[in-house]
C-alpha cells in the first residue's frame, strides 16, 4: 500500500458511491473532523450505546416472547409454577428465562441497559445543563434531549409492563388508576387504553406495539436528528487554551475519535455484559404471574420513574365533589406538576435565559457552572427537587432501613420539597460565588509556591508565584457581566425594554442574575491591570486573545 | 450537512510559563513522547501537548520510542488474543456445555449457563475495549488539530432570495389570488385529519356503569332468586366457602371472593371481575368495633368486609396491622381504620374502602348485596 493513496477495497467501494452520490467530498471534509476531548462529553455517548444495545438485545427477545393475555398452564422448566395459571406473555418471558440459552442473559443486558441509557441521558443533561452548553445554536438539540427523555420514560414503563408479572401489573393498576383520575375524559381514556375493564386482555399486546415499534421509532429518529445537528454544529468545548468561538481543537475523527469512541461502545457493553452475567435484574420468576388481589411489600418501579411514584406517595388526599363530579387533586397534582415542572422548565430555560440576561450570541465555548451561580443555583435546586421526590418514592424502603416511621418519612418529604431547592439555591450560589472569589485572588495575587522567604527584620512570608498559563486561561474565560443600560436615561425617559409590568420583570431578573457577581480581570504578571473601557470585558490571556463582546 | 473547508493546521502551542508540569485539561493526548513519525519534523520544539501527558515519558529518544512502541503493541495485541479466545470460548461453551442432557431445564443450569455466557462475553468486549484505547493512547500518532467554527446562519442576501423565490412560488401556484379554491381546501383538510380518529373509537367500549358495580352484585342477584339470603365468600385461592366459626378468632384478615366468579363466568372476564370484587375479610373484636351509622348489621360478630382496591389509585389494600387494626395499602401508604368504617387515617387516599354487607346462612357468611359505591380510584363521573 502507497501512503498516499487507499487500498484498493476502500477506494472500490467509495468510488462506486462517489459515481453515483458524489459522496467522497463530504467524506473527504469530514474525515479529520474535529472531536474535542472532555471526559463529561462521554456522558451522552453512553446512552447511544445502551440504545443500539437495547435494539440488539430487544430484537433478540421478540423472537420468543409472546404479546398474549391468554390464559394458559404453565408447563415449563420452571418446576415451581408447574400448574400454575399464567397469561402467554408471563409463560413466555419464563420459557425465554429457564430454556433459551443466553435467553435470561439477553432479557437481563436489556434490563440493565433500559436502567443505564436513562441514567446516561439525565447525566448527560446535567452536564449540557451546568455548562450551558445548550445556549443558543443549541436549544433546538436540549429539546429533542428532552424529548428522548421523556420517551425513555414512556418505554421503560411499556417494557418493564410486558412480562405480565406480579410487579409490572401493579405498575399497569397504577396507570390504570392515574389515567382514571383525569377530569372529564379519564374513565374514557382508561376503558379505550385497556379494551375495557382492567385488565381485560389487550393492553400487553397494545404495550408490545408501541414497546417495539412506535416508541423506538420516534426515539431512533430524534436520535438521529441529535447526532446530524451535534456534527452540523460541532460539538462545545471546555474553556481551555485553544478553545474559542472561532476555532475547535482536538483530535480527528478519523483515526483517533472513531477509534475511541469504538472502545467506548465496546466498555458499555463489556459493563452490561458484566451486569447480566452476575447482577440479577427483575427476577419475575420470583414474583409470579399478575393477581389483581395479591402485593408484595417494597414494590418498586425502576429507578426513573421513582419521582412520579414519590409525587404519588406524598400528597395529601385532597379530593374535590361538588355537582355530582369528583376531581382527585391526590393523583392529578402529583402526576402532572413535579414533572410538568422539571420538564416545562428545562424546556423554557435557554428561552427564559436569554430573555433574562439579553444575550443573543451564539456559544460554543462552555460556562465553567461557577460563572453562572443563578443557572448553577436553578439547576442544583432542580435537582435537589427531582431528588427528593426519588427518594420519597422509597419512603417505605427508607423507613425500614434506618428505623423510622413511615408517616414521619412521608411529613419529612412533604415539607422537604419545598425547603429543599430554596437551600439548594441560596448554598449552590454562595459556593460559585466564593470559587468566583478563589479565582480572582488566584489571578491577583497568583499560587503558594512553597518557597518561605524570611525578610532582614525577621518576618517569614510565602512567596507566591503567577498561576500556569492553563490555568489563567480557564480562569479567564470568565465573561464578567455587563451592567444593562440603566433603565432610565438622563431625560427621565424609560429604556422601552423596561417597560410595563414585562419589562419591569425583566429588568429585576436581569439585576438577579448578575448581582453580587465577582469580576476577574486579567492583571497582568506585573499587578497592572490592562484596560477596559467602556464595560465590555475584553479578556485577554497571554498569546490567545478572544473577543467576547461581539454582538 | 458541514461545509467545513478544511482548514486543518497542526496546532503549535509554545509552552512557557516556567518549568512547572502543565495539569492536564481534558484527556491526555494520544502517544505523546512516542511520535515516531512527528519526532522528525519537530524534534525542535515539544510536541503539542507533550508536556501535559502524565501517562508518556518526557523526553524520551526516537531509540526508546521504537522500544515502547513494540512493547505497547505487544500488549495491545495480548488483549486481541484475550478477546479471541473468549468469543471462541463463547461458542465452545454453547455448543459442548449448555446443551447436555438437552437444554437447560431449572434455575441451576440457567445460572451456570448465564455465568459462562455472560462473563465471556464481557471478557470478549472489555479486553477489547482495553486492547483499542491503549492503541489509540500509546501507537496512534496523529496531532491534535485546529479547525474554524463556521457561522451558522445563512448569508442575509440568500436569506432574502428565500423569500423572494417563497413568494414568487406562491404567486405562481395561484393560491395567493383563487381565494375560493385556498378556503375549500382547508375545508376540505380539517374533517380529513379528523377521520383517523374516529377509528380509534373500537379501542374500548365506553364507560357507562360499568365501574359502578362488580361481580358481587350479580352474584347477590342470583343466589337471592334461587331464594337464598346472599351470595357465600369463597376465600381467594384455594375457593372454598367461609364459615362464621371458620373466621371466628379476632385478629385475623383474609382475602375473598363472590362463589361462582370462577365458574360462571367466561374465562377472559374472571380477572378482570376479580380486579373489582376482591374483598378483605377481618375480624375487628368486638369491644373496638364502631359500626357506622346504617351499616350496623354490614357485620357478623365483628367480622366485616372492605373493598381490597385501594381508592388511590387501585393497589390491593393487603397489609393489615392486627395491633392497630389499620389496613395499609403498601403502594403509596395510604391507612384505613378497620375498626370505623375504613376511614383514612394516613396517606394519600381521599376516600374510605366500600364497604360489603355481611350476612350468615347455614353457618356460611353471606354477601346481601353489592358494595353501595363504585370501589377503586375516584373519577370524575362517580360524584
Amino acid at each position: 500500500m502507497s501512503d498516499t493513496t487507499a487500498p484498493k477495497a476502500v477506494e472500490g467501494g467509495l468510488n462506486f458511491l462517489d459515481d453515483r452520490l458524489g459522496s467522497t467530498t463530504f467524506l473527504k471534509r469530514n474525515l479529520k473532523k474535529v472531536f474535542p476531548d472532555h471526559w463529561s462529553f462521554m456522558l451522552g455517548e453512553i446512552a447511544l450505546y445502551c440504545f443500539i444495545i437495547l435494539l440488539l438485545t430487544g430484537t433478540f427477545l421478540t423472537l420468543w416472547f409472546k404479546p398474549s393475555m391468554t390464559e394458559v398452564i404453565y408447563d415449563g422448566s420452571y418446576t415451581k409454577l408447574d400448574g400454575v395459571k399464567m397469561s402467554e406473555a408471563y409463560a413466555s418471558t419464563l420459557h425465554i428465562t429457564f430454556d433459551v440459552r443466553g435467553g435470561l442473559l439477553m432479557r437481563q443486558i436489556h434490563h440493565w441497559a433500559a436502567v443505564l441509557f436513562m441514567a446516561s441521558i439525565l447525566a448527560h443533561m446535567l452536564r449540557v445543563f451546568f455548562t450551558g452548553a445548550y445556549r443558543k445554536p443549541r436549544e433546538l438539540n436540549w429539546l429533542i434531549g428532552i424529548g428522548m427523555f421523556t420517551l425513555g420514560m414512556l418505554e421503560g414503563l411499556f417494557g418493564y409492563s410486558l412480562p405480565d408479572d406480579l410487579l409490572s401489573g401493579t405498575g399497569l393498576r397504577i396507570t390504570q388508576g392515574v389515567a382514571e383520575a383525569i377530569p372529564l375524559v379519564g374513565t374514557y381514556i382508561y376503558m379505550f387504553l385497556f379494551g375495557g375493564e382492567f385488565p381485560g386482555e389487550d393492553i400487553v399486546p397494545r404495550l408490545f406495539t408501541l414497546h417495539i415499534l412506535l416508541i423506538p421509532a420516534l426515539i431512533l429518529g430524534l436520535v438521529t436528528a441529535h447526532m446530524m445537528i451535534m456534527w452540523h454544529q460541532k460539538h462545545t468545548a471546555m474553556p481551555v487554551r485553544n478553545q474559542t468561538e472561532e476555532q475547535v481543537y482536538g483530535y480527528p475523527f478519523y483515526p483517533v475519535f472513531m477509534a475511541k469512541t469504538g472502545a467506548y461502545f465496546l466498555f458499555t457493553f463489556g459493563v452490561l455484559a458484566l451486569l447480566g452475567a452476575f447482577a440479577q435484574i427483575n427476577p419475575i420468576w420470583l414474583f409470579g404471574p399478575y393477581d389483581p388481589g395479591a402485593i408484595s411489600a417494597g414494590s418498586q418501579p425502576d429507578w426513573y420513574m421513582g419521582v412520579l411514584e414519590g409525587a404519588l406517595r406524598l400528597m395529601p388526599n385532597w379530593e374535590i365533589t361538588a355537582w355530582g363530579h369528583t376531581l382527585s387533586l391526590n393523583v392529578l397534582i402529583p402526576a402532572l406538576i413535579p414533572l410538568g415542572i422539571i420538564f416545562g422548565g428545562a424546556a423554557a430555560w435557554p428561552f427564559i435565559e436569554q430573555w433574562v440576561t439579553g444575550d443573543k450570541r451564539l456559544h460554543h465555548v462552555n460556562d465553567r457552572p461557577r460563572n453562572a451561580p443563578v443557572r448553577t443555583g436553578v439547576g442544583m435546586a432542580a435537582v435537589t427537587f427531582y431528588g427528593l421526590l426519588w427518594l420519597a418514592g422509597a419512603n417505605d424502603v427508607l423507613a425500614d432501613k434506618f428505623h423510622v416511621s413511615l408517616y414521619a418519612t412521608t411529613w419529612f418529604f412533604r415539607f422537604a420539597i419545598f425547603i429543599g431547592p430554596v437551600l439548594a439555591y441560596i448554598l449552590t450560589k454562595r459556593i460559585c460565588l466564593g470559587l468566583q472569589r478563589s479565582d480572582r485572588a488566584t489571578i491577583e495575587h497568583g499560587v503558594e509556591s512553597g518557597v518561605i522567604l524570611m525578610s532582614p527584620d525577621g518576618a517569614y512570608s510565602e512567596r507566591h508565584e503567577p498561576a500556569r498559563a492553563e490555568e489563567r486561561h480557564v480562569i479567564l474565560s470568565k465573561e464578567n457581566p455587563r451592567p444593562e443600560r440603566p433603565a432610565v436615561d438622563a431625560n427621565g425617559i424609560p429604556a422601552p425594554s423596561t417597560k410595563g409590568p414585562v419589562g419591569h420583570l425583566r429588568s429585576r431578573l436581569n439585576r438577579a442574575w448578575i448581582a453580587d457577581d465577582v469580576p476577574i480581570e486579567d492583571v497582568g504578571h506585573d499587578g497592572h491591570g490592562h484596560g477596559n473601557g467602556n464595560g465590555h470585558a475584553a479578556i485577554e490571556a497571554g498569546e490567545d486573545h478572544r473577543e467576547i463582546s461581539k454582538h | 450537512m458541514s461545509d467545513d473547508t478544511n482548514e486543518n493546521t497542526a496546532a503549535d502551542e509554545p509552552r512557557g510559563e516556567g518549568a512547572r508540569p502543565a495539569r492536564v485539561v481534558g484527556t491526555p493526548s494520544p502517544a505523546a513522547g512516542h511520535r515516531v513519525l512527528a519526532a522528525q519534523e519537530d524534534d525542535l520544539r515539544p510536541a503539542p501537548g507533550a508536556a501535559d501527558d502524565y501517562a508518556a515519558p518526557a523526553g524520551a529518544g526516537a531509540e526508546l520510542d521504537e522500544k515502547a512502541a513494540r512493547r505497547a503493541e505487544r500488549i495491545v495485541s495480548a488483549f486481541f488474543l484475550l478477546t479471541f479466545l473468549a468469543s471462541v470460548g463463547f461458542i465452545v461453551y454453547f455448543i459442548g456445555w449448555s446443551g447436555r442432557d438437552g437444554g437447560m431445564h431449572g434455575v441451576v443450569r440457567t445460572r451456570e449457563s448465564n455465568f459462562w455466557l455472560g462473563g465471556l462475553m464481557a471478557l470478549a468486549f472489555l479486553a477489547m475495549a482495553a486492547g483499542v484505547t491503549i492503541w489509540v493512547r500509546r501507537l496512534m500518532t496523529s496531532a491534535p488539530i485546529i479547525q474554524e467554527r463556521h457561522e451558522l446562519r445563512t448569508a442575509e442576501a440568500d436569506r432574502e432570495g428565500f423569500g423572494a423565490a417563497f413568494m414568487e412560488g406562491a404567486r405562481d401556484s395561484g393560491i395567493t389570488k383563487h381565494k375560493m379554491m385556498r378556503r375549500t381546501l382547508l375545508l376540505a383538510a380539517a374533517p380529513l385529519g379528523l377521520a383517523p380518529l374516529f377509528l380509534l373509537r373500537d379501542l374500548g367500549p365506553l364507560p357507562e356503569k360499568r365501574l359502578r358495580t362488580t361481580f358481587w352484585g350479580e352474584a347477590v342477584a342470583k343466589a337471592q332468586k334461587e331464594g337464598k339470603k346472599g351470595v357465600r365468600l369463597v376465600v381467594d385461592g384455594t375457593n372454598a366457602p367461609l364459615k362464621v366459626s371458620d373466621f371466628a378468632s379476632p385478629g385475623g384478615m383474609i382475602t375473598v371472593l363472590p362463589e361462582g366468579i370462577e365458574e360462571d363466568l367466561p374465562e377472559g372476564d374472571v380477572l378482570t371481575q376479580t380486579a373489582k370484587a376482591v374483598t378483605i375479610l377481618i375480624n375487628v373484636p368486638a369491644d373496638e368495633f364502631k359500626p357506622a351509622k346504617g351499616r350496623e348489621n354490614w357485620h357478623v360478630n365483628g367480622i366485616v368486609a372492605y373493598s381490597k382496591i385501594c381508592t388511590h389509585v387501585g393497589c390491593p389494600a393487603a397489609l393489615y396491622e392486627q395491633t392497630t387494626h389499620h389496613i395499609l395499602c403498601p403502594c403509596h401508604q395510604s391507612t384505613f381504620d378497620a375498626t370505623d368504617a375504613a376511614k383514612v387515617v394516613f396517606g394519600p387516599a381521599a376516600r374510605p374502602l366500600p364497604q360489603l354487607p355481611l350476612g350468615v346462612e347455614d353457618g356460611y357468611l353471606v354477601a346481601t348485596s353489592d358494595f353501595h359505591e363504585p370501589i377503586g380510584p375516584s373519577f370524575w363521573e362517580r360524584g
